[in-house]
């Protein structure tokens, strides 16, 4: 299979000379999409470990009772460590930490601007709520645990991560998708150049198909000379893809965003990614074989 | 070893080019055909290298039906069969040796024994200066050398010869029929297409006559008629 066939000279044909540069194109953006699509995946997954097992319980101030303001504090004070004392007891907690007052003031200075204004104004208190994923208690088991503390608002993050795990996936499904259009593509332009060789070579593989060769024995030709094609064409696209993969990540390491992990992919994803030319290499390969044999049986 | 019965051939919507033809060779036999330009001589040799079925009739290659034949069989027939085709149909960017080599590689010959089986035979038509020649570059006595010894390269049990010696004096023609002959006597059914009257006439082998789509069966001028 891997000796080089020379009956027919399709190593000089014009329209397939072009073949391994089309493919090195199509495996440079399909191993882009597939590193996004593994690099997304990880992502929300982080995303998920990281934020399941934490929520966040407010201490909303009454202010609809027109009391003094320093009675009204002490009473959001009581209800806050009443609300904690309930938490540390109970079982899957890990930590239950307050912010204090100043820092939950950091929070809102970008938003409200520092000054007066801020210093007027009655903010709820908050808590920092860290439970076992598994054995913990969930949110609405938080929520009945702190019934009888008034003004309790109980924040699980669901639904914010929820949206944003959902558009990571979306993310993923489309960049796989694109995959497969380009390996679709592929296997299209393909079919076109064995076609238009087979089309040049027509006297050839007719003067072989008189003497006798079998079919496969003409597939092989072409098929030969596909797979190397796909296998070039792979190998330099998988290279400029792995070029631009590095200089993106070290340019986004340079920003620190906590929400987005550097592109990191793991080493079973880099083989994934290497495995491209010889899929690539396989794709034209069959993809030509397939070709000529449908083609060859329509001759007598 | 070929059996036609009434065997009709059209190409497209056009006339019959051969009708009736009904005739059957013995294996070992040496035919001549013979007929004027598009009496059908090419026709007929399609037929029997199965690049062509009829149009009705029935024909029986080695002891095969061939409107039945599967088509790897028809691949293996075919490798029995060595073909000079009128317009030789070389290879035009293969030298000379792999031309020849052709019909082996296809059968799955080792390439030594292809290599060494393939220069005894071009220089035995006398072409060992020119192995390594591509066949444009070949004189058209030269090509039809080249084409005559893939023909054969394969020992093939049928051998159809298309206007064999249609670019060569009649000296070559002579070696190269002799040639025939040698391979005839080693067992080998030969058909040869020819205009040549006079080729016929130096050799004692029956004649298929086609005129008008129609074939008669002529012995040999020196032996008599019909
Ligand atoms: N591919 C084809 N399509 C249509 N008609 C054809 C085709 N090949 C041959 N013919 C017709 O069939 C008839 C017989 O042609 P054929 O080539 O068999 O004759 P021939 O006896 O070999 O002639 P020559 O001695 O000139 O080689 C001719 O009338 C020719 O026009
Ligand atoms: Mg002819």
């Amino acid at each position: 299979m891997f000796r080089r066939p020379l009956d027919l000279p399709l190593d000089q044909d014009g329209s397939s000379k072009f073949l391994p540069w089309i493919i090195a194109l199509m495996v440079y953006l399909a191993a882009l999409s597939l590193a996004v699509a593994m690099a997304i995946g990880a992502v929300a997954g982080r995303w998920d470990q990281g934020l399941s097992g934490t929520m966040t319980v407010q201490i909303v101030p009454d202010i609809s009772t027109n009391e003094p303001d320093q009675k009204r504090q002490a009473e959001t004070t009581r209800a806050l460590e009443r609300a904690l004392t309930l938490l540390r007891d109970t079982p899957g907690v890990i930590s239950a930490e307050p912010l204090s007052v100043e820092d939950t003031y950091s929070l809102l200075t970008p938003w409200l601007g520092e000054g007066s204004l801020v210093d007027d104004l009655e903010i709820p208190r908050l808590i920092d709520l860290r439970v076992d994923p598994e054995t913990g208690p969930d949110l609405d088991t938080v929520k009945r645990r702190l019934k009888g503390v008034s003004g309790v608002l109980v924040d699980d993050h669901g639904l914010w991560l929820e949206r944003l795990v959902k558009l990571a996936h979306s993310v993923e499904v489309i960049a796989l998708a694109i995959v497969l259009c380009i390996a679709v593509a592929a296997v299209a332009t393909v079919v076109f150049t064995t076609r238009s060789g087979m089309a040049v070579h027509h006297g050839t593989i007719e003067v072989l198909h008189l003497i006798g060769a079998q079919d496969v024995y003409i597939a092989r030709q072409f098929q030969f000379y596909a797979m190397v094609r796909g296998l070039h064409g792979g190998l330099v696209g998988l290279g400029l893809a792995a070029l631009t993969l590095v200089v993106l990540g070290t340019l986004a390491g340079g920003i620190d965003l906590p929400l987005f992990p550097a592109l990191a992919l793991t080493p079973w994803q880099w083989v994934g990614l290497a495995a491209m030319p010889v899929a690539s290499s396989a794709i034209t390969m069959m993809t030509a074989r397939i070709t000529v044999l449908r083609s060859l049986a329509k001759m007598l | 070893m070929v059996r036609f019965e009434n065997v009709g051939l059209r190409y497209g919507m056009g006339p019959e080019v051969l009708r009736d033809i009904s005739f059957g060779l013995a294996p070992g036999s040496f035919h001549f055909l013979t007929g004027p330009s598009g009496a059908g001589k090419s026709s007929l040799l399609r037929l029997i290298y199965l690049a062509l079925r009829p149009s009705r009739g029935l024909i029986n290659m080695f002891d095969r039906d061939v409107a039945t034949l599967p088509r790897a069989d028809t691949q293996d027939l075919r490798r029995r069969i060595g073909v000079v085709f009128q317009d030789f149909r070389l290879i035009e960017h293969l030298s000379a040796l792999d031309n020849v080599a052709l019909p082996l590689r296809v059968a799955g010959m080792s390439p030594q024994r292809i290599k060494s089986n393939v220069s005894e035979l071009l220089s035995w038509v006398g072409l060992t200066d020119h192995l390594d020649s591509r066949p444009a570059t070949l004189s058209g006595g030269q090509q039809q050398r080249v084409a005559i010894a893939r023909a054969v390269i394969s020992r093939p049990q049928l051998l159809l010869a298309d206007e064999p010696t249609g670019n060569v004096d009649n000296e070559i023609a002579m070696r190269l029929i002799y040639l025939f002959d040698e391979l005839n006597k080693m067992g080998t059914t030969v058909i040869i297409a020819t205009h040549n009257e006079e080729l016929v006439s130096r050799f004692n082998h029956p004649v298929i006559h086609l005129e008008d789509g129609e074939a008669s069966m002529v012995r040999s001028p020196e032996k008599e008629g019909v």
